[in-house]
């Protein structure tokens, strides 16, 4: 399973990549094993949405299961990944490349400390049945 | 293709099933709201005939093998309820006929009524709910009206056992409660630690199946009773699994405070390919005044000579309506046939040979498959359908296989507790013959399953279709084989 | 009784299981609630139970001896003898839902069909497998336009005009929606008013609008600017259809439905009472994913073969759980399958005449019960099997004396609209003779003079 280690993980299968002061959000390549194929992307936010930590920015439709991105971090929103949602195939072929979700402009930087790195989330998967 | 759509086989000017030329003047149309084109099919009645008789035979059906569905009590469904629902005094009613001209029918929906609440020791039942996962939320309405009318807006929460039938959060979700899940313990029991933590003054209630997904009887379900109503909540009843309960217990004993029914499980209505169903729902006398709008009552008593005038009444706080009319009344016949010629000695027999078959099919199969929760099960019982030393095979691929030796797999992937589940419920109409043939296929599938997988992963090989792409269905979304008018 | 077993295969049955006795089976039942009486009658043979449930039918008066002028959202139409000997045969009626489709191709394709029938005769390109009934379909619209809007537009107009029933079960289904009003149809409404008076109360707080077509009152009206106002605010413009009127009728999506949904019932399938029948709904592309109940979509095997599967299966109860948007599990299967077959077998031609039948002898009825002294036909200019009569006396009345005569009058709107006290809903299907709307209009003359 790929891990990528400049990355940040959550327990809920999020990754993080932070540029400047913008975060880039996807789901991890466990994440996309577990969906099995996608075949839908769809984002309830939009370019200028605020959004707080918790909150839904992308819903994940495969054909066996329906999953929720839950951001990370608070802040707001500064762009969605439309090819996404016409190349779904992509969360499962390249999840922590094309398949990126949403960028947030992050308002809490010490959120992203919060977050796992990528040993940390490796072990926690491996302590996952 | 299998058969062409009904569509396919269309020829345009052929025309079908023929009425009489109008006994009266023509009427001038309505202007400007005349329907220009009727893109319907046209094929005589006999290519119709033939069509959906072909299509019927692409068909597996209880009336031909077995189905070991946990949680959908595949049983026989006798002939007989067919005959009695289209008697045409009772298929050829208006809903809406006035009360005095349909006092047969009233007579039985109420009789059903009290032979519903006896069966489950409750006070009142309504035949409105269509379906299971109606009744649920009529369930979870009337506990959220009850709380409501005692002015206690506190208790927003729900609380879920984790081997839950979807259905169990959906309807709590669109009743507006916040669902809390409680787990199950190594037993298979609710886990009583857990669920005294999570019960408290916002528990509106517990949504509990009895025996639970796993088929297992609840070793300490009057203590999760008790131990919810110390918190002010209610309890709710589950009833998918009451085919193992018939004349065993009655959930109104146990303290369940509401519960529905499925007549298409436990009383032999048929499925229908999916529908129609019926969920009536019982209430203790403290939820009686709740029930949905309306029940079926006796407005005057009968005498020796007259009997009783019966008509229909709308609680005094319903929840209101949840469906037209009076429920699925073609259904409800069905089950008031098929509890009346069990008698209490009948039903008690169901569920024991129901219990009975399911243990034979866990000894007979619990050494070759592991079984999480091995204890006396009840009418189901749930196993893996994995192997540490077969890797390569899950659930679903033994699945698949089964239906090479013609029979429907057990229920897949549910509950979402046990992994790779298999959850196989016989019913009691099966002979032990059936029993024997279905353990010995999946001792041979276990066979295979080590010795040569690929018999599996590449299963089935000889049905009507083989294994098909889903993917391409959610993707490449057609629902539709003709549509010819534009947007 | 169904239960196999011989005293011999028991034993064995106990033998390899390691128990004793069958009891033994049931020991974590708490011993108190053990084994209860069930006082119920005894168990009666097969031969016995027809007796008994002859000697209940007879208690009702059917349609089959009854001449039928009552609708209101049930209809006595024919249903031709090959509709029931299908959905008899075993391999539809005893089938389970087609989660296995490699072996439920037969199910999956007739729904399929039924998909494509409603489409084409509602306009709408996505149809579901189907809900419950008219009623709880109607309330599966609800519940879509309210998460489409994610709670955001609070407020629900609906005609006063769309069936009681449906009405009614749709403030059920949303009761448990806070901050939600259902308006439009109060009782101070004026139940013959049009639907404009619906115009000046669509705002941006609106999530959807519903109509009927033809109404409850049978009436038949053009909503085109209805629906261009609906979609002006950005609501959601739902019609209630008759399914028997599509055959006549231009279909809502002409006039901008988003939405159509409706009872099934008049499609071949018996009135029984008032159910099983099914509801029907479709819906625009953009909507698919927000549907609730099954769909049934096509696609192909491992050898390329086509074939059917129930898919956007994500969406629903047993994967979504809590976060699906509704609880259905069921579709009404059998019944689907019996429309399909019913609009198959009347086809485009059959469909268009029956539709036409039902229109042709209704304003026959209506003409000539309109030149009867103490009765007016007060539904407007233009209706379709349905008609409002405003009588001289009380429509209980009116009816027992009907019935007298073996006729099943029309509905009193008295019961549902307060202001309609003397007011009768006749329905006329394409069963119902020039005879019998003769005898009809005799007897209500005979009324009207005693």
């Amino acid at each position: 399973m790929n891990i990528p280690t400049d990355l940040k993980y959550t327990e809920s299968d999020e990754w993080l990549k932070l540029e400047g002061d913008t975060a880039i959000i996807g789901i991890t390549d466990y994440a996309q094993e577990h969906l099995s194929d996608v075949v839908y992307v769809e984002f309830p936010v939009a370019e200028g949405d605020e959004v707080v930590k918790g909150d839904a920015i992308t819903t994940i439709e495969s054909v066996k299961a329906a999953a929720e991105v839950n951001s990370p971090v608070s802040g707001t929103v500064t762009a969605v990944n439309e090819e996404v949602t016409k190349d779904t195939g992509s969360v499962n072929t390249d999840p922590f490349g094309a398949a990126w979700m949403v960028k947030v402009k992050v308002s809490d930087p010490s959120e992203i400390d919060a977050m796992m790195d990528a040993a940390a989330y490796e072990k926690y998967c491996a302590g996952r049945s | 293709m299998l058969e062409p759509t009904i569509y396919e086989l269309s020829s345009s000017g052929r025309s079908g099933v023929k009425y009489p030329d109008p006994d009266v003047p023509l009427a001038k149309l309505p202007e400007g709201m005349v329907r220009k084109e009727l893109p319907l099919p046209e094929l005589s009645e006999f290519d119709v005939v033939r069509h959906f008789t072909r299509l019927s035979r692409l068909n597996y059906c209880i009336d031909t093998g077995f189905y070991p569905l946990g949680s959908c009590t595949m049983k026989y469904n006798p002939k007989v309820n067919e005959d009695a629902a289209r008697i045409p005094g009772f298929s050829q009613i208006h809903p809406l006929q006035p009360a005095e001209t349909v006092q047969g029918a009233l007579a039985l929906m109420y009789e059903l009524q009290r032979w519903l609440a006896e069966i489950s020791g409750f006070s009142e039942v309504t035949l409105q709910p269509a379906a299971g996962a109606h009744g649920e939320f009529v369930g979870v309405m009337i506990i959220r009206a009850y709380h409501l009318s005692r002015g206690d807006t506190k208790r927003t929460r729900m609380i879920i056992p984790d081997s839950a039938h979807g259905t169990n959060p959906a309807s709590s979700a669109m009743s507006g409660f916040d669902v809390v899940p409680v787990a199950t313990d190594e037993k298979g029991n609710v886990d009583l630690e857990s669920l005294k933590a999570v019960c408290d003054d916002t528990t509106a209630g517990l949504m509990l199946t009895n025996p639970n997904t796993l088929g297992l009887f609840d070793q300490n379900v009057v203590d999760v009773v008790n131990i919810v109503h110390k918190a002010g909540g209610l309890v709710y009843g589950d009833g998918a699994n009451l085919n193992a309960l018939l004349g065993i217990t009655k959930p109104g004993m146990l303290g369940f405070d509401v519960m529905h029914f499925n007549l298409h499980k436990t009383f032999s209505t048929p499925h229908g390919g999916g529908g129609p169903g019926s969920g009536p729902v019982a209430v203790a006398k403290h939820l009686v005044d709740f029930l949905p709008d309306p029940i079926v009552v006796v407005k005057e008593e009968g005498t020796d000579e007259v009997p009783p005038l019966f008509g229909f009444k709308t609680p005094a706080k319903s929840i209101g309506r949840v469906k037209s009319f009076w429920g699925h009344f073609g259904v409800a016949v069905r089950a008031y046939t098929y509890i009346a010629m069990h008698g209490p000695e009948g039903l008690r027999s169901v569920s024991e040979n129901a219990v009975l078959n399911a243990n034979y099919i866990l000894a007979r199969l619990k050494d070759t498959y592991h079984v999480p929760y091995n204890r006396i099960c009840m009418h189901e019982f749930v196993a893996e359908g994995k192997w540490q030393d077969a890797p390569e095979v899950r659930a679903l691929d033994v699945a698949k296989r089964l239906m090479d030796y013609d029979f429907h797999p057990p229920t897949n992937y549910f509950p979402l507790i046990v992994h790779e589940a298999l959850m196989i419920e016989p019913t009691e109409t099966e002979n032990k013959q059936t029993l024997d043939q279905f353990c010995d296929v999946m001792l041979k599938i276990a066979q295979e399953a080590h010795d040569s997988p690929e018999l599996l992963l590449e299963a089935p090989h000889t049905t009507p279709l083989r294994r098909l792409d889903e993917v391409k269905a959610a993707k490449d979304l057609v629902f539709c084989c003709y549509f010819p008018m534009n947007e | 009784m169904f239960t196999p077993h011989t005293e011999e295969e028991i034993r064995q049955m106990l033998g390899a299981i390691g128990v004793k006795s069958i009891e033994e089976l049931f020991t974590d039942v708490p011993k108190a609630y053990r084994f209860p009486n069930l006082d119920l009658p005894p168990a009666m043979s097969e031969m016995e139970i027809m007796t008994r449930l002859q000697d209940l039918a007879y208690a009702n008066e059917s349609t089959q001896e009854l001449v039928c002028f009552l609708g209101a959202g049930a209809y006595n139409h024919y249903s031709p003898a090959a509709v029931d000997a299908i959905i008899r045969r075993g391999e539809f009626l005893t089938a389970y839902t087609p989660y296995q489709p490699e072996i439920s191709q037969g199910t999956l394709q007739a729904i399929f069909e039924y998909q494509t029938l409603i489409s084409n005769l509602t306009g709408m390109p996505v149809s579901n497998a189907s809900h419950y009934d008219g009623a709880t379909a109607t309330a599966e619209a609800g519940i879509l336009a309210y998460h489409h809007f994610r709670g955001k537009r609070t407020k629900f107009l609906v005609s006063n005009a769309v069936h009681p029933h449906y009405r009614a079960t749709l403030r059920t289904y949303m009761s448990g929606m806070t901050g939600l009003t259902i308006t439009g149809d109060e009782p101070s409404v004026d139940p013959l008013s049009n639907w404009k008076y619906l115009l000046p109360q669509i705002d941006n707080n609106t999530a959807i609008v519903i109509v009927q077509y033809p109404d409850f009152f049978g009436r038949i009206f053009d909503y085109s600017e209805l629906a261009a106002a609906a979609h002006a605010q950005g609501a959601i413009f739902t019609v209630v259809a008759n399914p028997m009127a599509l055959g006549l009728l231009k279909p809502p999506s002409e006039f901008g439905a988003d939405i159509v949904v409706g009872d099934g019932q008049p499609l071949g399938l018996p009135l029984s009472f008032g159910g099983p029948s099914l509801g029907f709904f479709a819906t625009k592309d953009e909507f698919v994913r927000k549907l609730s109940g099954r769909l049934v979509g096509e696609t192909v095997d491992q050898d390329g073969k086509r074939g059917y599967v129930l898919t956007l299966t994500a969406r629903e109860q047993h994967i979504r759980r809590e976060k699906a948007t509704s609880n259905i599990c069921s579709n009404q299967g059998l019944m689907a399958l019996a429309t399909a077959v019913y609009m198959s077998l009347l086809g485009k031609q059959g469909f268009k005449k029956v539709s036409e039948l039902c229109y042709h002898k209704a304003h026959y009825a209506a003409d000539k019960i309109s030149n009867i002294k103490g009765y007016s036909i007060c539904s407007g200019k233009d209706f379709y099997n349905e008609f409002i009569v405003c009588c001289p006396e009380d429509v209980e009345e009116i009816n027992n004396h009907l019935l007298d005569h073996s006729i099943l009058g029309g509905y009193n709107l008295g019961k549902d609209y307060e202001k309609l006290e003397n007011h009768m809903l006749i329905a006329v299907t394409e069963k119902n003779t020039k005879e019998e709307i003769d005898m009809l209009c005799e007897i209500l003359e005979e009324v009207s003079h005693a």
